[in-house]
């Protein structure tokens, strides 16, 4: 059986030293390993930006895709060979931002795949301009006298579009960020996973500890109840979104795959592609 | 008794004109009549003016005529518009309920015939449309009971009753005209062969050859006029496994169409200029990743919303040059419904023989107009799949861990392409630069290396059969007419015509774009005094192509046409006399 040795390849990470994108990068090897994966179970597709590196830091198949499409990518390959765990991952900008309008409509969708953002509330790999997810008044490059576009809730938005699958974590606790991981892939259907990972180069407003004094994690909320989406949505109004762990999980919910019509059980990627003379007729008939 | 003829049926969408149209051609196939039918449509769903034109031959037919022979009206307004295509001897049946009346210095005879009455009488208004068919029937010499078996398909579901009534209405509207006969030119049509054909549009082509070619995923927004693939192919993919998506955009349908491809299914998209635009970044990670992709653009009059439901082949440098940086593509252009469903399939496996995207380009008028096509052949279905390793093939444990070559150095530049899922054959897949086995370099020798290896794939002309449709017999011709897509038939019928007045025409349609078949075309244009290249664009984009392919920008001449409708012969037949005469257009 694989270890979350095997999931690690040769390349350096080109990540500055501290960058929260480590952590995910070994929470995801070390949440593959503990489900049992082996390599060639697990596809990576990612986007652009210094988190869309990660597709090519795992030993598993990766596809390093363009900016903010990494979603659409990873539905396609879902849906060509249902056998394989897809993992989307991404950075805030690409996610939220050039990537908004797939993220939506892949928590819609509901295609059985767990899709990671590193939000660092910045971006990075363009060295440091603002984010969606930057606050109000936040000092950027491309902002200098502040932010003055209000920042997305992430999880509130994905609430309101029907997840079934919606949590978050941190950088700094690689326990619960693999299990959130984890949980994330046995989830049956989509699943959004946002991580708050430093850019310790680009933030100096959301560190390490600023995230420490202010993040709370919903094991310490007496009575939280991940499957109750009304306390999910006033938990998260409660905490202006700063909390951590499983926030909502639906597993009644279907995924896409199950609901295509005559979509069948062994991936499309393994099925005879020739068509019969007889169907070939038939088809044909409808013609005349 | 006619060889060909041509009928019209206008009024204000939704009043049952596309069925009248429907009803009559799919009868008529059934006939043996070899038809071509184009509807004139806006993007409005109710209302605004519509009509349907189609041409009845006992020959093969590829192109709207010139002429009109019957005109069916439901309204003044279609007689108001249409009535000049008429030829002098025309005839228009117009529903006797609006009091039509004919436009000053038209020659035509109007019969009112109460299409609404006999309708009510028969049991429901929006019969009216059957009326119409019986009363065209009665001219065309076409038994009613012909259409026993299309009515009975069309409305078994809604009870025999309404079958008998449908039936009734078109007897009834027959019989309604027959008592006028007598009096009548003469429009029966002389009896056909009576073979078996399909009719079908482009765009059923194309989906069905995308089936055929095994194609099971396709991500598509919906868009006009390419709307009809994605129609066509989520009613029949459930029995095989597949599916179609509709996704947020187009952006989303491409990039979906790439994760499929790269997992190891045949997905496609189709869309039109404005999706074309959207997915333009994508189709250039395709070609960086050589990840297999088949893209169906089904052009219509640009720019931007343009003339969304009317005829225009302004795309092509578009298709050619639309992503950023330099890849391997592939662009063919099919330019008749037969060649949409064979050439579609050769599009996936092209796509996945060169690893590269493949567009096919149709127009509207190719797309959505309706044509008579020969029997399709179960055994000219091909598949070929390049050098795709299949997820059961076991490969050899890689030594040290490495990474599978995916991105090998190869002599043809092709590598072989494993599959995610495939044990020993993990590899990475980016848009960054890569070496071989997919991870980012910026070495400058890999980087021209990888360069050279991608663009080499198609350096030495690639395998799709007949890049240009030729019928050229003359060795020394007075002119040579190029086309591509729709304007096919058109061309053919408008050097008919040269030809019987003893003009040495060659027509060459060019249906693979990119690569672009320089030498078939150069050699055709030496043997012409003159080259007129025939394109529904303003600019002139296909004679551009051929000029910087081929040179020889002495000889060549755009006629261009970019006023939202398709060519009619006459217009190619005179344009040709005027240069043939003139020198010059
Ligand atoms: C279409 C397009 N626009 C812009 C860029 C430039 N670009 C690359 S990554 C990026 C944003 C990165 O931010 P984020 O997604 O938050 O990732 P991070 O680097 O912070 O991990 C931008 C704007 C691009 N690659 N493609
Ligand atoms: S710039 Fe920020 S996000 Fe990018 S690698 Fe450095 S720390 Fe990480
Ligand atoms: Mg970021």
């Amino acid at each position: 059986m694989a270890t979350f040795k095997d999931f690690r390849n040769k390349v350096k990470p080109n990540w500055c030293p501290g960058c929260g994108d480590f952590s995910v990068l070994a929470a995801m090897q070390r949440a593959f390993a503990n489900l049992g994966l082996e390599p060639e179970d697990v596809a990576i597709v990612s986007g652009i930006g210094c988190s869309g590196r990660i597709s090519g830091y795992v030993n598993a198949y990766g596809f390093h895709g363009v900016h903010g499409r990494a979603l659409p990518i990873a539905q396609g390959l879902k849906l060509a060979n249902r056998d394989l765990t897809v993992v989307a991952a991404g950075g805030d900008g690409d996610g939220f931002a050039i990537g908004m309008g797939h993220t939506v409509h892949a928590i819609r969708r509901n295609v059985d795949i767990t899709y990671i953002v590193m939000d660092n509330q910045v971006y990075g790999l363009t060295k440091g301009q603002t984010s969606p997810r930057s606050a109000m008044g936040f000092k950027t490059k491309s902002t200098p006298a502040g932010s003055i576009e209000a920042a997305i809730s992430p999880m509130e938005m994905a609430l309101t579009v029907g997840a079934g699958f919606v949590a978050q974590s941190v950088s700094s606790d690689l326990k619960q960020l693999t299990q959130v991981i984890e949980e994330g892939i046995k989830h049956k259907g989509f699943s959004l996973i946002n991580v708050f990972s430093p850019c310790v180069t680009y933030n100096k407003v959301n560190t390490y500890d600023w995230f420490k004094e202010n993040l709370v994690s919903l094991s310490e909320i007496e009575g939280y109840d991940p499957s109750d989406r009304n306390m999910a949505m006033q938990t998260l109004m409660d905490h202006n979104g700063l909390v951590t762990g499983i926030i909502y999980q639906n597993k009644d919910r279907k995924p896409y795959e199950d609901l295509i019509k005559g979509f069948k059980e062994e991936p499309l990627a393994k099925q005879d592609i020739k068509i019969s003379k007889d169907q070939f007729d038939k088809l044909a008939a409808e013609f005349m | 008794m006619k060889k060909q003829l041509s009928w019209k049926v206008g009024g204000q969408q939704g009043e049952g004109i596309d069925s009248a149209g429907e009803i009559l051609s799919t009868a008529l196939n059934r006939k043996g009549y070899y038809l071509y039918g184009y509807r004139h449509f806006s993007s409005r769903i109710k209302g605004g003016h519509s009509n349907t034109k189609i041409r009845i031959s006992t020959k093969p037919v590829r192109s709207i005529s010139d002429e009109l022979d019957i005109l069916v009206a439901f309204d003044q307004e279609t007689i108001d518009l249409n009535a000049h295509e008429l030829v002098k001897d025309g005839i228009i049946l117009a529903d006797a309920k609006f009091n039509p009346t004919i436009p000053e210095g038209i020659s035509a005879r109007l019969i009112a015939v109460p299409f609404t009455k006999i309708a009510e009488e028969v049991g429901m208004a929006q019969m009216k449309n059957m009326v119409a068919v019986g009363a065209s029937i009665a001219l065309l010499g076409i038994p009613v009971e012909a259409f026993k078996e299309v009515i009975e398909e069309r409305f078994a579901r809604k009870g025999q009753k309404v079958v008998d009534k449908n039936m009734d209405a078109i007897a009834r509207g027959a019989a309604f005209v027959q008592t006028e006969m007598a009096t009548l030119p003469d429009f029966k049509l002389e009896p056909s062969d009576g073979k078996q054909r399909l009719y079908m549009i482009g765009n059923d082509a194309i989906a069905f050859g995308a089936l055929a070619a095994g194609a099971r995923l396709m991500a598509a927004y919906p868009i006009t006029p390419s709307s009809e693939i994605m129609e066509w192919l989520i009613k029949r993919l459930p029995e095989f496994g597949g599916t179609v998506v509709q996704t947020e955009d187009e952006i989303a349908a491409i990039t979906m169409v790439i994760g499929a491809n790269y997992g190891g299914v045949r997905a496609l998209t189709a869309s039109a200029g404005p999706g074309l635009s959207l997915m333009t970044e994508a189709i250039g990670l395709a070609g960086m990743t050589e990840t297999p992709a088949v893209i169906v653009n089904t052009q219509r009059g640009g720019p931007s919303t343009g003339l969304p439901t009317k005829q225009e082949q302004s795309d092509v440098l578009a298709m050619l040059y639309s992503t950023h940086g330099e890849i391997p593509k592939i662009v063919i252009a099919p330019s008749t419904a037969e060649e949409c469903f064979y050439d579609t399939i050769e599009a996936f496996n092209l796509a996945e023989e060169y690893q590269c995207p493949v567009i096919i380009l149709s127009d509207l008028a190719l797309s959505l107009g309706k044509q008579t096509v020969e029997p399709l052949d179960y055994d000219r279905i091909q598949i070929r799949r390049g050098k795709l390793v299949p997820l059961d093939e076991e490969l050899p444990e890689l030594a040290n861990s490495e990474l599978f070559p995916r991105y090998e150095f190869t002599e043809d530049g092709i590598s072989r392409r494993v599959l995610p899922g495939t044990k020993y054959g993990l590899h990475h897949v980016t848009g960054v630069e890569h070496d071989q086995t997919g991870r980012p370099s910026e070495s400058p020798i890999n980087r021209k290396k990888m360069m050279d290896k991608r663009l080499s794939k198609l350096k030495n002309g690639i395998n799709f059969p007949n890049p240009v449709h030729l019928d050229a017999k003359h060795e020394e011709a007075d002119l040579l007419i190029i086309g591509f897509c729709s304007t096919r038939g058109t061309i053919a019928e408008a050097m008919e015509r040269l030809e019987a007045e003893g003009l040495k025409v060659n027509h060459a349609h060019i249906r693979q774009i990119l690569p672009f078949p320089t030498e078939i075309v150069a050699e055709q244009m030496k043997k012409a005094k003159k080259v007129l290249v025939v394109e529904n664009n303003a600019t002139g984009q296909l004679t551009s192509l051929i000029k910087m392919n081929v040179g020889m920008a002495d000889k060549l001449v755009h006629f261009g046409k970019y006023d939202g409708n398709p060519f009619l012969p006459s217009e190619i037949y005179n344009q040709c006399k005027e240069l043939l005469v003139h020198g010059h257009i």
